[in-house]
């Protein structure tokens, strides 16, 4: 059998009798047919009520996507109204002729393709984008509806609730994500006292280091980082986890044997965060406020006693439970988005990661905003 | 019809201390359709595997198209690997492809042909193997089991192969699907002058499409030929294959007709 390595060419040459002789030769096979498809388009660029000789004759191997290409630029030489002759047609080329004419679609058909104006496909496709927004927004709305109305449901009724699911989610998102959240907010305590350290420095007020690290720590930045992880670390395993058992249709089964999806998976998992993530705020409280202790020390001289009896004077409790009842809100947001996310999973193998980035870029986005609008708010408030 | 397009000679395969083929030889001639039968676990899979270049056995050769399995260069196995087509036996489309993309991807990838004329091929292809045309936007996820199977059918005939392996094409489908399976395999190898080769467990397959055929078992070829051929071979393996309830009444129907 010859390899595919030959090439397929058509030449163009002078017949009596006819205005133009085609002469196609070689394999005009799946992996050689792209030489000639640029001669051909250019041929019927060129012949129109021309009377043409195709010899077809020298043809060694033909497959059905060269017999492809054949039919296209045939009919495209008869739709300009050429009167092509073939020559060398042997029967194997007849068969894989009506073969593939039987399967292709019609050119009628092919011509209905979806309408594509570039000066209009910019808004085309911005409408389309704004139709899936509103849609996705309709939809998260529906869920957290549901997710709402059978939460207070199962407050009506506590013996209900899946206690067990409960604190083995509080295990995951809070006890194994201590050490994690610790680290970023003792870096954070660094970053901020260290910048507020040089500019005190300079005015003699190195005491007032106090109130900048506890005030900004508890208030705004520790609620605010332990969410972002929170949302990077729980938020995504949600997703996850809750993707994988659409794909093994877990979520189906749980439907058809009336157990309410939202009862037995949500629900744990937003009580779990709601418990979860004040306590996680305190934690990064104290340990940001110890690493702005701890630099105090070494960059400003200022001793742990002298740091703590200020703390004591400066720090109202007001901002630290403005902080911790941040966190709850934070929570809910992150649970319902990337458990809403998770019940979006289809069932193919790369819309797992899709969902859990959204997921997480969306439940980060919406703790930003929400704090945003927190800040607002209390301000205003004059809190 | 008597060139061979396979030749195994003297096959030897082990996974650890599990001697799985033990001198397998067989042929298989152009243009026909070859049954690969044995019971479960007898390594029809794995002689499959071996043919398309996922295994390596330990001895023995094997020769497709003219080229030693064994002793290939890396650019003949990448000849090989363009000239033939593989339906697996849960399809392996790819989940994250619609239909239409794992049908043209090998396409796309391994010439230059413009999109449009991909695009052409690929709805001829969808055709061929009794697809409606809608569902090549479809992902594979969205597709019934005998769908999976044409959609993956007609993957494996993009690129006009001589050559198809089948591995367990009828299993998981229902009788009827499985028949217009059968059929359609038929009607390509008459339309595609196509080599098959298939692994199988269906009788029914057997008997409505199968030309030659070879049962492994104890590690070795039981028995070769056609059907009436190999029926009429007296060893026990044979007759336990084919002797059961549903084989006899199968073959006595067959036999009727
Ligand atoms: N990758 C592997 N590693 C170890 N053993 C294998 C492997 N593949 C197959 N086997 C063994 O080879 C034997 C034949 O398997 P297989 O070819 O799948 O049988 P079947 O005829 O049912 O398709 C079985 O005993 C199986 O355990
Ligand atoms: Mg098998």
């Amino acid at each position: 059998m010859p390899l595919p390595e030959h090439t397929a060419e058509i030449q163009a040459y002078q017949d009596t009798g006819y205005d133009i002789a085609l002469k196609s030769k070689g394999c005009w096979t799946v992996n050689s047919i792209q030489n000639v498809v640029e001669s051909l388009a250019g041929f019927c660029q060129k012949y129109k009520n021309s009377t043409i000789l195709w010899d077809v004759s020298a043809i060694e191997e033909i497959d059905s996507a060269g017999m492809m290409v054949f039919i296209t630029y045939y009919d495209h030489l008869l739709t300009n109204k050429c009167s092509v002759t073939l020559k060398g047609i042997t029967e194997k080329h007849q068969r894989l002729d009506t073969l593939v004419r039987q399967h292709s679609v019609s050119a009628l058909e092919k011509n209905t393709l979806p309408f594509k104006n570039y000066l209009l496909s910019p808004f085309h496709s911005l409408g389309k984008w704004v139709v899936g927004l509103v849609t996705e927004l309709i939809l998260f709305m529906t869920f957290f509806g549901e997710s709402s109305l059978i939460f207070f449901k199962s407050l009506m009724h506590p013996s209900r609730i899946r206690y067990a699911a409960i604190v083995k989610n509080i295990e995951q998102a809070g006890i194994q994500a201590l050490p994690i959240v610790a680290l970023t907010s003792f870096l954070i305590g660094i970053v901020i006292t260290y910048q507020g350290a040089v500019q005190l420095e300079k005015f003699g007020a190195n005491i007032f280091i106090v109130e900048m690290i506890s005030i900004s720590v508890t208030r705004e930045l520790a609620p605010l980082i332990t969410a972002i992880v929170v949302a990077g670390r729980t938020g995504s395993s949600y997703t996850a986890q809750l993707g994988v058992m659409k794909i093994t249709e877990e979520i189906d089964a749980m439907k058809t044997m009336g157990f309410n999806p939202h009862h037995f998976l949500v629900i744990p998992r937003i009580l779990a965060l709601i418990i979860t993530l004040p306590l996680l705020v305190f934690f990064a409280d104290i340990i940001g406020i110890f690493a702005g202790m701890l630099i105090s020390e070494i960059h400003l001289q200022l001793s742990f006693s002298e740091f703590l009896h200020r703390l004591q004077n400066v720090l109202d409790m007001k901002h630290v439970w403005i902080g911790i009842i941040k966190a709850p809100v934070f929570a809910v947001l992150i649970a319902m988005v990337s458990c809403f996310r998770g019940f979006q999973v289809e069932k193919n193998s790369d819309s797992i990661g899709r969902y859990t980035t959204i997921s997480v870029v969306n439940a980060i986005f919406l703790v930003i905003a929400c704090d945003a609008i927190f800040s607002v708010i209390l301000t205003e408030l004059g809190i | 019809m008597s060139d061979p397009v396979i030749t195994v000679k003297d096959i030897v395969t082990q996974f650890g201390d599990n001697r799985v083929h033990d001198g397998v030889s067989l042929h298989i001639n152009k243009g026909e359709i070859y049954g690969l039968l044995g019971g479960s676990g007898s390594g029809k899979s794995t002689l499959l595997k071996e043919m398309i270049l996922l295994l390596q056995p330990q001895a023995g050769d094997i020769t497709i198209l003219g080229h030693s399995v064994i002793n290939s260069t890396e650019s003949e196995r990448d000849l090989l690997r363009q000239r033939w087509g593989i339906l697996f036996q849960n399809g392996a489309l790819y989940s994250s492809l619609t239909v239409a993309e794992n049908i043209a991807i090998s396409l796309k990838e391994y010439t230059d042909i413009p999109m449009t004329l991909i695009n052409d091929i690929v709805r001829m292809k969808i055709d061929m193997v009794g697809l409606p045309a809608h569902v090549k936007d479809f992902y594979p996820a969205e597709l019934s089991g005998g769908m999976v199977k044409r959609a993956s059918l007609a993957r494996a005939l993009a690129r006009d192969p001589k050559l198809l392996f089948l591995d367990e094409p009828t299993s998981g489908l229902d009788p009827i699907g499985a028949e217009s399976f059968d059929q359609l395999i038929l009607e390509l190898r008459a339309m595609l002058d196509l080599t098959v080769v298939m692994v199988t467990h269906d009788l029914d397959s057997i008997l409505n499409t199968v030309d030659r055929l070879a049962v492994l078992a104890r590690k070795k070829v039981a028995a070769e030929g056609t059907l009436t051929e190999v029926c009429q071979n007296p060893e026990p393996d044979i007759k336990a294959f084919f002797g059961g309830k549903r084989g006899q009444a199968r073959l006595h129907q067959k036999n009727l007709e």
